[in-house]
């Protein structure tokens, strides 16, 4: 568009046609306070803040809905304007409660700052206030009405952003009311949107209500550890009896990926972390029974176990199964380990996905991956498979996003109606099971539409839709654990051909992750043949067992003939996610860490209790290939973290560390585990030691950023800039396959988690606002119908 | 839910009088209010539907208009104006009158079920203070005597 | 039902058919029905145009906005529908006038609905009743059933071609919907909340079409500016306000009622002349002569022009055509009381300053009649209305607003007497009330 030019307090601007004034200010510096007005959401006009004077108007005009216009002359600051602003503040605390000491907002709050600023402290108002009770609308969900300012934004985030218009407005004048769905309570997607986005305290959270005070919390950023999207969340910690508990999760920089957007359990859902039946401190299994031991003691359990088994048995007798939750550092050393340390191919993880086929497919080629913030700006995007509003819902925001702000085209194709099918320019209802054929037809076979075809969907209307993809620039085309292997590969080659995107959906925080950094019996990091000369048999000086190992299956089935002497289970529950009988694994020495006493670990012969991603440092890479900084935040008194633990029992079985990671120089000795923190019952010694010590990273065998360096240094798609992800942004990777090979990693054994929004795997169990939430919308709940709001209309255009 | 065979006809013309479905709404609101005294949750619940909106949303509109309502009232609905040209003309001394003779303050029923007596804004019977409405009936020029007139034919015509 | 008052000075060009039953279609035929309707048919759009805005007519609505050069806002081309919306919600404190029209000359608005349409190219037009009117529901659908069973509304009007189709829209209690964007959220099924603007609604107006909206007066005196003309019309009145007005007499006069005279008309003599005077033993103490939203003037100021342009003199406006009355006996107190309950009652609640203010004005109000006023309450009341004024975001902050400035600013004594625990000095019975 254009450019216009205009004057602002005297500075010349220069914007693009259509901008509005509030944001041709903004850009330039000048501070024009709003309430109503919020980026991305339909304008408003109502609270009058933001008035200012234009030239040629008798009247002040508000900033927010006036579009730029040539020769334009405003004043952002006159006497004029700040008795105007002065007064609309009178105004609004004429009623409003002066509770500030203990409202949760106190602090942060928009209505504190700007009476601070532009001052009405000194109240004319001599008349009773109106009260009304606060009142809990839902798990998470309170409402105080007196502290409401009536600025509309939770209506708009609820309706317009998050699609569930559970919000409303009621009554008129004075009267006028915030109200819930549901008369007295709300039923809804429990995002907390609305709380994050009330400028005062009327809205807050379950969760943090009268908890603490802003000012009392650390703040650190770092990712969400549930779904494969990856959100960036602040977190709020505060000191507690078992270490530094999480008290809030939010995104209010807007630094991330996802914007402001969290879903509930990144917004709530930290709370596992100090659930009751955390473990403490490791447990051993005497006489059929659990009990606690000491950390030494378990370390040289597990390693005496291991090398028994591998005298007795040799290296095959010991499996390994990885996490989808823990980091890239980890995931990287944990095949490492059993590779070189154990000397095994026998690593497998809970898929979730064909990333495999996906990366082979690929063959290479560069820019073909979508990040999660191409999808947001994408002309077009088709949606195959997967139900992103209950698995993936920052995903589905992106998408919504995308098609409200940027008129995005979406193609849905689903057996489903899925709730994102409210915003498809087309909706293909598949027979369910037939999303390969619809892929097969797409990629030309028009005798695959015979499966696909159904009353709601005819062989035109597919014709149609794959006419219309093909002339898609600038598609995104994503797809769930339905397409595995070869459908994989057509649809990549029916997309590739016109220059699209792709992102595969797995789910789990780090499933990608675990993919990418080899947890796979066959595949080395970068999804390279464990039986082809790589880089990394180079690097590891050819220690990598020359034959594939057992996958979890066949581990599984090995443990139950006997043939399995160990299993080393970190951060997974194979018994529930994976359906396996626990009788299985009697006859193994089962090893596993984890935060709870989950049904794997109940059978366990040694448990270790350790850190979770809101408690260490290192990377995730989220489903769509983008890699985010972990940033340790609370902490649990007793726990170590994984990385700890396998170097741990690498050094007890007289491995030489140095090997298994990359750090320092020589002659580092320092003990880098013992020394305290400032706070006991720290996980992260590393950081702790360092930090006591004023040193520079990468100085001790417990840094992760150590292994990084080899991940980038080994992983191709890995080698992205430090700085930035340093710096905690979100960089995205390539997928990139180090030598190709079709057919590995097998299909049959992806299982998707089948989330909910509601549910997060073995995690979920142990957040008390998941379950709280979950028994209340079981039997499933079905979301209101939209308010037909045209936004447009109030967009002003 | 089905409504009376007139008003059912009703919606199906207003239906097609508009673009959008939810264009009926509120005046549909106010006829399913004459037929059922009030707007019931299975009435809200029942337009909800038809026009293609939450329930919330019906609630929503409800509550903005002042007719609007979702709780029974008295059989006759007394509104009286009191607004200013009426003020002028004594529409004070009438809505006490009517308090006393009803033995009922505003926006109250009798407990009889009989008359229910609200004070109004400005009915457009300004020329003709004071004025009050006796559902959707003007009467006009009001007097003490012309309310208990009015009470008591109401109250004859119930015994009858 | 409202009485019909009659006085030689009136010129009846809207009322001409009052009272003689041209309700039903036949009776307003022969009293040159749809006459302009057929006119209009056989003229160009911008000729009809033209000749409303040579009759000078200004919406009756109270903006008094000149209706030919609305109309002509409308874009000639269109991807959208546009329609025309007959604005009869009057619920305008005072304002009795459209109810009249409606109820004897149903057929009048709809021929200048009519007429409106061919002039902006709209198919479609909707008139708006507001709730309380349920009566003129009734006639009005009857007239509108009536005319398209003649063929009058409908396919190929009068075989000319033309499709055209009214419907007739009942609102359920709202003031603030009688504003036009409001109005058109409320047709459109939703709460009464005004739209920003720009854009107007002759550009972005019904479900996104350009919609010219008028009040029923204005419209229901196209007909007879299309018959009689334009210069006719326009001679009526004074320079820039054409033809006549009804007006709508009330409060303690000897004959209130509606009368329609000529724009410009002396306000003295309409109260003085035309209404009889005052009640006996009352003496005139002011007037509000637009309907609750304008400024009040005082006795020495009623030597003034009832036209647009006129009134602005002793700082008030024509609004709505209703001439409130004020005698000596009513306490200007309670009067601002009860306008500002009006407001605050009536405000949609979308915006602070008109949501907190009239609020807040009818607490510090109520406090003040009832004795409990200080002294700061008045300046007070006078700071929240300035501060109200022109930054609320539709003009009903401003009607709240405006009338308070002007009661503070004539009639402060009157402000003062209710002062330090004082009871009201016209209360019959008045008790002293402390804050
Ligand atoms: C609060 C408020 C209430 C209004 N109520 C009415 C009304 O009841 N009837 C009306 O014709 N105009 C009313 N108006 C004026 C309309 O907004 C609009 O200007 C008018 O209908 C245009 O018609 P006109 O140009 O023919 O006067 C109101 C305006 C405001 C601000
Ligand atoms: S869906 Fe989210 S934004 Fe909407 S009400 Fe629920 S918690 Fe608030
Ligand atoms: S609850 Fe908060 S976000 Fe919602 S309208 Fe009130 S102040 Fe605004
Ligand atoms: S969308 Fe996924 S990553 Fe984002 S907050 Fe929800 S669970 Fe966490
Ligand atoms: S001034 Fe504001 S609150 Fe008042 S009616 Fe207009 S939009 Fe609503
Ligand atoms: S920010 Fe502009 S009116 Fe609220
Ligand atoms: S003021 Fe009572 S009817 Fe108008």
């Amino acid at each position: 568009m254009a450019d216009i030019t205009l004057t602002v307090d005297g500075k010349k601007l220069t914007v693009p046609a259509g901008t509005l004034l509030i944001e041709a200010c903004k850009g330039a510096g000048i501070e024009v306070p709003f309430f109503c007005y919020y980026p991305n959401l339909s304008l408003q006009g109502a609270c009058r803040m933001c008035l200012v004077e234009i030239e040629k108007m008798p009247k002040l005009q508000t900033a927010c809905t006036t579009l730029v216009a040539e020769g334009m002359v405003v004043t952002t600051e006159s006497d004029k304007v700040k008795q105007a602003r002065k007064s609309m503040l009178e105004l609004l605390l004429a009623n409003h409660p002066l509770d500030c000491p203990v409202c949760d907002a106190g602090g942060e709050c928009e209505l504190q700052d700007m009476t601070f600023k532009y001052g009405a402290a000194e109240s004319k108002f001599m008349d009773l206030k109106n009260h009304r009770d606060e009142q809990q609308w839902s798990p998470v969900v309170y409402f105080d009405r007196p502290r409401c300012i009536l600025c509309y934004r939770c209506i708009r985030v609820c309706g317009e952003g998050m699609d569930v218009w559970s919000l409303g407005i009621q009554n008129r004048g004075p009267s006028s009311i915030i109200a819930p769905n549901k008369e007295d309570h709300l039923e809804c997607e429990e995002c907390g949107m609305c709380i994050d986005i009330c400028p005062v305290g009327a809205l807050t959270s379950g969760a943090y209500r009268y908890k603490t005070r802003p000012w009392e919390m650390k703040h650190v950023g770092t990712v969400c550890t549930h779904c494969g999207d990856g959100c960036k969340t602040t977190l709020g910690v505060r000191r507690a009896d078992t270490g530094m508990q999480i008290v809030r999760g939010d995104n209010r920089d807007k630094s991330g990926i996802n914007g402001e957007f969290l879903c509930i359990k990144g917004r709530y859902a930290f709370d596992f972390a100090h659930h009751p039946e955390r473990l403490p401190q490791p447990l051993v299994k005497r006489e059929g029974k659990l009990v606690p031991t000491t950390w030494e003691q378990a370390f040289d359990l597990i390693a005496k176990k291991f090398q028994d088994a591998l005298t007795s048995d040799g290296p095959t007798s010991i499996g390994v199964i990885g996490s989808n939750h823990t980091s890239n550092e980890e995931n990287y050393l944990l095949q490492k380990f059993a590779r070189l340390v154990l000397g095994t191919n026998n690593i497998d993880h809970h898929r979730t996905a064909d990333f495999p086929a996906f990366a082979s497919a690929l063959a290479g080629k560069q820019n073909t991956t979508a990040s999660m913030r191409d999808v947001f700006s994408a002309p077009a995007v088709l949606l195959i498979g997967n139900d992103p509003t209950e698995q993936h819902p920052l995903l589905a925001w992106q998408i919504r996003s995308d098609v409200r702000l940027h008129r995005a085209k979406l193609y849905v194709v689903n057996s489903s109606a899925i709730k994102l099918h409210r915003q498809a320019t087309s909706f293909a209802q598949i027979v369910s099971g037939s999303e390969g054929n619809f892929v097969q037809f797409l990629a030309g076979n028009d005798k695959a539409a015979d499966s696909v075809v159904s009353p709601n969907l005819t062989r035109e209307a597919l014709t149609t839709l794959r006419d219309a993809l093909k002339n898609e620039s600038g598609l995104v085309i994503i797809f769930g654990s339905e397409l595995r292997g070869a459908d994989v590969k057509a649809l990549v080659d029916f997309g590739l051909a016109q220059g699209a995107k792709f992102i595969c959906l797995g789910d789990y925080a780090n499933s990608r992750g675990a993919a990418d950094m080899g947890l796979y019996p066959d595949m080395l990091p970068g999804y390279a043949p464990v039986l082809t000369a790589t880089r990394y048999h180079e690097e590891w000086l050819d220690e990598i067992p020359p034959i594939p190992g057992m996958n979890l299956l066949q581990m599984m089935d090995a443990a139950k003939n006997g043939k399995l002497k160990a299993l080393y289970v970190v951060g997974s529950n194979p018994i529930a996610r994976n359906n396996i009988d626990p009788f299985a694994l009697s006859k193994s020495f089962v090893i596993v860490q984890d935060m709870f006493l989950t049904e794997t670990a109940s059978i366990a012969d040694v448990v270790l209790p350790v850190a979770n991603a809101y408690e260490k440092s290192g990377t995730y890479t989220n489903t769509s290939g983008d890699v985010q900084m972990l940033k340790k935040a609370g902490e649990f008194a007793g726990v170590r973290n994984d990385f700890e633990c396998i170097v741990r029992i690498a050094a007890r079985m007289g491995y030489d560390v140095h090997k298994l990671v990359p750090f320092g120089g020589a002659g580092t000795r320092a003990d880098m585990g013992q020394t305290r923190g400032a706070q006991s019952g720290e996980s992260d010694r590393h950081a702790v030691w360092l930090a006591s010590h004023n040193l520079e990273p990468k100085m001790s065998p417990y840094d992760p950023t150590a292994m990084l360096d080899e991940i980038q240094r080994l992983v191709p798609g890995y080698d992205i800039s430090r700085l930035n992800l340093l710096a905690g942004q979100d960089v995205h990777s390539q997928l990139v396959q180090i030598t190709g090979a079709t057919g590995m990693g097998d299909p049959a054994l992806i299982m998707p988690a089948n989330d909910s929004l509601f549910t997060s795997g073995t995690l979920g169990k142990f957040s008390d606002t998941l379950n709280t939430v979950y028994e209340r919308y079981s039997p499933p709940h079905d979301l209101e119908m939209a308010a037909d709001y045209d936004p447009q209309v109030r967009m002003g255009g | 839910m089905k409504f009376s065979d007139q008003l059912e006809q009703r919606f199906a013309t207003m239906v097609t009088h508009y673009p959008t479905k939810r264009s009926v709404l509120v005046p549909m609101l106010l006829y399913i209010q004459d037929e059922l005294g009030s707007l019931t949750e299975e009435a809200i619940h029942e337009i909800a539907q038809r026009v293609e909106l939450s329930d919330l949303e019906v609630r929503n509109v409800i509550s903005y208009y002042s007719m609007l309502r979702t709780r029974a009232v008295g059989k006759y609905n007394f509104q009286i104006c009191t607004n200013v040209s009426c003020l002028l003309r004594g529409a004070e001394d009438i809505f006490e009158q009517c308090k006393k003779k009803l033995g009922v303050g505003n926006k109250q029923t009798t407990s009889d079920g009989l008359f229910y007596l609200e004070e109004v804004e400005c009915i457009g019977a300004c020329s003709w203070a004071p004025a009050m409405m006796m559902n959707y009936e003007f009467v006009e020029n009001l007097t003490a005597a012309k309310i208990d007139e009015l009470i008591e034919g109401l109250k004859k015509k119930e015994q009858q | 039902m409202a009485y019909l008052v009659s006085h030689p000075d009136e010129v009846k060009v809207v009322s001409k058919r009052f009272g003689k039953g041209a309700t039903s279609l036949d009776r307003y035929l022969e009293l040159d029905g749809y006459k302009a309707l057929q006119k209009a048919l056989t003229m160009q759009p911008d000729a009809i145009i033209n000749e409303v805005k040579a009759s000078n007519l200004r919406g009756r609505g109270g903006a008094g906005f000149p209706t030919g050069m609305k109309w002509s806002f409308v874009p000639k081309q269109s991807p959208k529908p546009k329609y025309v919306l007959c604005n009869g919600d009057e619920s305008e404190p005072g304002t009795c006038k459209d109810r009249l029209i409606f109820e004897h000359d149903p057929h009048s608005v709809i021929e200048g609905v009519m007429i409106a349409a061919l002039a902006v190219g709209a198919k479609t037009g909707y008139i708006y009743l507001r709730g309380e009117y349920r009566y003129l529901v009734q006639i009005m659908e009857k007239a509108v059933a009536d005319a398209y069973a003649r063929g009058f509304i409908g396919k190929n009007i009068f075989g000319s071609g033309v499709d055209l189709d009214i419907f007739v829209h009942s609102g359920a209690g709202a003031y603030e919907v009688g504003e036009e964007s409001a109005l058109m959220e409320s047709l459109e099924g939703k709460r009464g909340i005004p739209r920003i603007r720009p854009p107007f609604p002759a550009v972005v107006g019904l479900w996104g079409g350009p919609t010219v909206i008028n009040n029923a007066e204005s419209l229901a005196s196209v007909p007879h500016i299309i018959l009689g003309g334009g210069e006719w019309f326009a001679k009526l009145g004074t320079p820039k306000n054409g033809g006549t007005r009804l007006f709508c007499m009330s409060g303690e006069l000897e004959r209130p009622g509606v009368y329609e005279l000529p724009m410009g008309y002396n306000l003295k003599k309409m109260i003085y002349d035309v209404a009889g005077g005052m009640v006996k033993g009352k003496k005139l103490k002011g007037v509000v002569p637009g309907g609750s939203s304008v400024q009040i003037i005082t006795p020495d100021e009623i030597d003034v022009a009832m036209d647009f342009d006129s009134l602005p003199k002793v700082g008030s406006m024509l609004g709505s055509g209703g001439v409130i009355v004020i005698d000596d006996h009513t306490c200007l107190v309670k009067f601002a009381l009860r306008v500002t309950q009006f407001y605050q009652h009536e405000s949609c609640g979308w915006c602070i300053p008109c949501r907190e203010g009239t609020d807040w004005m009818k607490k510090t109000l109520v406090r003040m009649h009832s004795g409990g006023g200080v002294a700061k309450d008045i300046d007070n009341l006078k700071y929240l209305a300035e501060n109200m004024l022109g930054r609320t975001f539709c003009p009903l902050g401003d009607a709240a607003a405006m009338p308070i400035i002007s009661y503070v600013q004539k009639f402060r004594s009157e402000f003062e007497d209710h002062l330090n625990g004082k009871p009201c000095p016209y209360e019959k019975a008045a008790q002293p009330v402390m804050v």
